[in-house]
């Protein structure tokens, strides 16, 4: 038995752990009765990939083809998108589709069907995916495509680890001419200016706005526009840069060695914190070149920032609404996180382009995503918020949940039931697939 | 393009290894008793590096085939790195003759047939390296694991009597004591953090320590006092202790 939890260190649970490095291995593990959940790098925020028993993905990293006219990677579930950028930047190749940190499973990330800064024309990973094997419940292995087994496919991206495990993937990696961003940061001094950026940054590769909570009346929803395309060999002016237009320096790696005391987060610090960082941008455009990891990972160079939030834990709130509530959605919803107080070091906009998808989180429209430090306050204040969300036709993301009730789920999720009734089926005779979030929020008994 | 051979390559330490050499530009040929586990392993490395790798069945207990086994690999190393060990639960199975038989012949006899022959190529070629896992259990017996202790200090001693008859011939030879290690053994265990390496690190400091011809490495620094400290405590004093 061992301690575990994922990123936002809540709930934290004893569970029996064991990895793998050959299906056989994982079978007999299938073979045993009770629940079981695939764990990839514990980079979602909640109980997504917690159960009594857990299984470790992260031993079955080998990357098995890779066709260089294609780009097309086929590797196991538990490589890391690190992993791939480490190996294939240098080559000139990119991700199709990366979250915040490199440092999650290409199985966490097809299970969770993440997005990154390119959704509005990229889609979200699962749109890249060619090709998966999973392990069913029964040790069967079912090979599925958006053609073969599509319905298998289709619950499998987004479908939480509910369905199986994924044991490979095959999907098509991005050519790249340098390891560079062109970056353009625009300041918008409200919610009206942030919306209108967006809607006009809509020919870019890449887009996101960090987004200051704190910030009231007018200055509500103050924000940095970030807007990037991969910067070609004529971009670069550095002349190291130039000479080398695929490697970068490895980052300096700080580390947070232990939890930080509950006083170091408070509304003050807070503020104080998000006053610097808008202001450190000057009014204006800016543009600047800067390599992939500055761009996309800011996070990934401070090791363990979870634990800047204490013993206690954190949780990411995000939620999507869609784009026709828009403006008026966001700003009532924005209003009530700013009057509560208790919003976050990091809160992060985006707009998402349309996305069909059976139990996906993106949806056309604006997402918003903030950090809580556990708090009965903060509790309360998110009941508040979801009946808003769902009021305007949204949802919560279910990576960065750790707490949303089964109304909630139901109510928001359009295909919960169908869901719900495939899983059932899925986990009929021996091993289930379930998470505590599933039995939370009521997929899985 | 030298050519490292890794021995029992289907380990965590090993895997690490062989993606620490094939990214400095090694060949590699890796052997393992279950050599179709090395498929996937194999071509994670072509893919990663573009190196070649070749893969072959290794089994450390069929000694008198060592010698054939080896003088059937189409490429002869210029390093070689000895991984395959075998623990079990002393507790559960110190009177399992069979048991005990299967520890001594694995991570003692096994070892020493084959880095014989290994030697002996080196030898007389006046060049190579050697490098072998051994382990801070057979630094002094202790009740919890001296059967695997006692197989392991057999190998430590073997390692230092043959870097003893290599060093003149041009022959390096390496003993790797890790230490507490973060590997498929251990991942339901809680291990102290700051005691346990990772099989990244353990492949550094090998691949480091080949370089640099280090004949003993502790891969955390703090073992190498720790194990002195054990092998200080007085033998009478020691008995009483429960380690
Ligand atoms: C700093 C930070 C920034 C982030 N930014 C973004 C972002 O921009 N966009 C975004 O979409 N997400 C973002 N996330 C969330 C993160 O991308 C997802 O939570 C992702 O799923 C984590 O992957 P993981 O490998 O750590 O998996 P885990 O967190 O361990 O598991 C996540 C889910 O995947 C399932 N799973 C994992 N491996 C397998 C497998 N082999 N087979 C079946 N199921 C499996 C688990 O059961 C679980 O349901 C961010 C997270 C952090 C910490």
């Amino acid at each position: 038995m061992r301690k575990i939890s994922d990123w936002g260190n809540y709930p934290v649970i004893e569970a029996e752990v064991n990895g793998f490095d050959t299906t056989e291995q994982l079978k007999r593990q299938l073979e045993l009765p009770g629940d079981v959940i695939a764990f990839g790098n514990g980079r979602s925020y909640g109980d997504a990939s917690l159960q009594d028993r857990v299984i470790l993905t992260r031993r079955f990293n080998k990357f098995l083809s890779f066709d260089e006219s294609t780009g097309e990677l086929c590797c196991q579930a538990g490589v890391l998108l690190s992993e791939i950028l480490d190996v294939f930047v240098p080559h000139g190749w990119f991700l199709p589709v990366t979250p915040g940190t490199k440092l999650i499973t290409v199985g966490g990330a097809i299970a969770a069907d993440v997005h990154g800064k390119n959704h509005h024309v990229d889609g979200s990973f699962g749109q890249h995916v060619l090709r998966m094997d999973i392990m069913r419940n029964d040790g069967s292995v079912i090979s599925c495509s958006p053609t073969e087994n599509a319905e298998f496919f289709n619950i499998t991206v987004g479908g939480m680890g509910l369905s199986g495990i994924i044991l490979n993937a095959t999907f098509r990696l991005r050519k790249i001419e340098t390891a560079y961003i062109k970056e353009e940061t625009v300041r918008a001094a409200n919610l009206e200016e942030i919306m209108d950026g967006f809607e006009m940054s809509e020919d870019w590769t890449y887009s996101v706005a960090w987004i200051d909570c704190l910030a009231r009346g007018d200055a509500m929803g103050r924000s940095i526009l970030m807007r990037g395309e991969h910067a070609t060999t004529t971009d670069l002016v550095n002349q190291v840069h130039k000479n080398d237009p695929l490697t970068v320096k490895k980052g300096m790696h700080l580390g947070i060695p232990v939890n930080f005391p509950n006083f170091v987060l408070n509304p003050l610090s807070m503020k104080a914190f998000n006053f610097v960082y808008y202001n450190k941008t000057r009014p204006g455009k800016h543009e600047h070149v800067v390599d992939y990891n500055s761009f996309f990972y800011p996070l990934d160079a401070i090791a363990d920032w979870n634990r800047i939030y204490g013993k206690r834990g954190f949780t990411q709130y995000q939620f999507v609404i869609p784009k026709a509530a828009g403006r008026e959605g966001m700003r009532t919803i924005l209003k009530r996180i700013t009057d509560s107080g208790l919003g976050s070091f990091l809160a992060v906009l985006k707009l998402f382009g349309e996305q069909e998808s059976f139990m996906s989180f993106p949806m056309a429209g604006y997402t918003l995503a903030l950090d809580f430090p556990i708090s009965v306050k903060a509790m309360s204040l998110f009941k508040e918020l979801d009946a808003m969300v769902a009021d305007y036709g949204g949802r919560l993301y279910l990576a960065k949940d750790s707490r949303m009730d089964a109304e909630m789920f139901e109510k928001t999720y359009p295909n919960a039931d169908e869901f719900r009734q495939a899983i059932a089926l899925l986990n009929e005779g021996g091993t289930r697939f379930a998470s505590l979030q599933s039995k939370r929020i009521g997929i899985t008994g | 393009m030298k050519n490292v051979l890794i021995l029992g390559a289907t380990s965590d330490m090993a895997q690490a290894i062989a993606k620490k050499y094939a990214a400095e530009g090694w060949s590699l040929t890796l052997g393992a008793l279950e050599a179709d586990l090395l498929e996937p392993i194999a071509s994670d490395l072509k893919v990663r590096s573009g190196t070649e790798v070749l893969t072959f069945k290794f089994d450390a207990t069929d000694f008198s085939g060592h010698r054939k086994c080896y003088e059937s690999l189409p490429v002869k190393p210029d390093a070689v790195i000895a991984c395959f060990g075998y623990m079990s639960d002393q507790e559960k199975v110190r009177n399992d003759v069979e048991d005990i038989r299967q520890t001594i012949d694995i991570n003692f006899t096994g070892m020493a047939t084959i880095l014989s022959v290994i030697a002996e190529d080196f030898e007389q070629r006046g060049r190579g390296a050697i490098a072998a896992i051994s382990s801070v259990a057979g630094d002094r017996g202790r009740q919890s694991n001296y059967i695997y202790g006692s197989a392991k200090a057999g190998l430590s001693a073997f390692l230092g009597g043959l870097r003893n008859r290599l060093a003149e011939k041009g022959v390096h030879v390496m003993t790797v004591k890790p230490g507490f290690a973060r590997t498929k053994m251990t991942e339901n265990l809680e291990l102290p953090a700051a005691l346990t390496a990772s099989p990244e690190q353990i492949a550094e400091a090998v691949f480091q320590g080949l370089e640099k011809k280090k004949n003993v490495i502790y891969i955390l620094w703090m073992w190498r006092w720790i194990m002195l400290i054990i092998r200080c405590i007085p033998e009478f004093v020691f008995k009483k202790m429960k380690m």
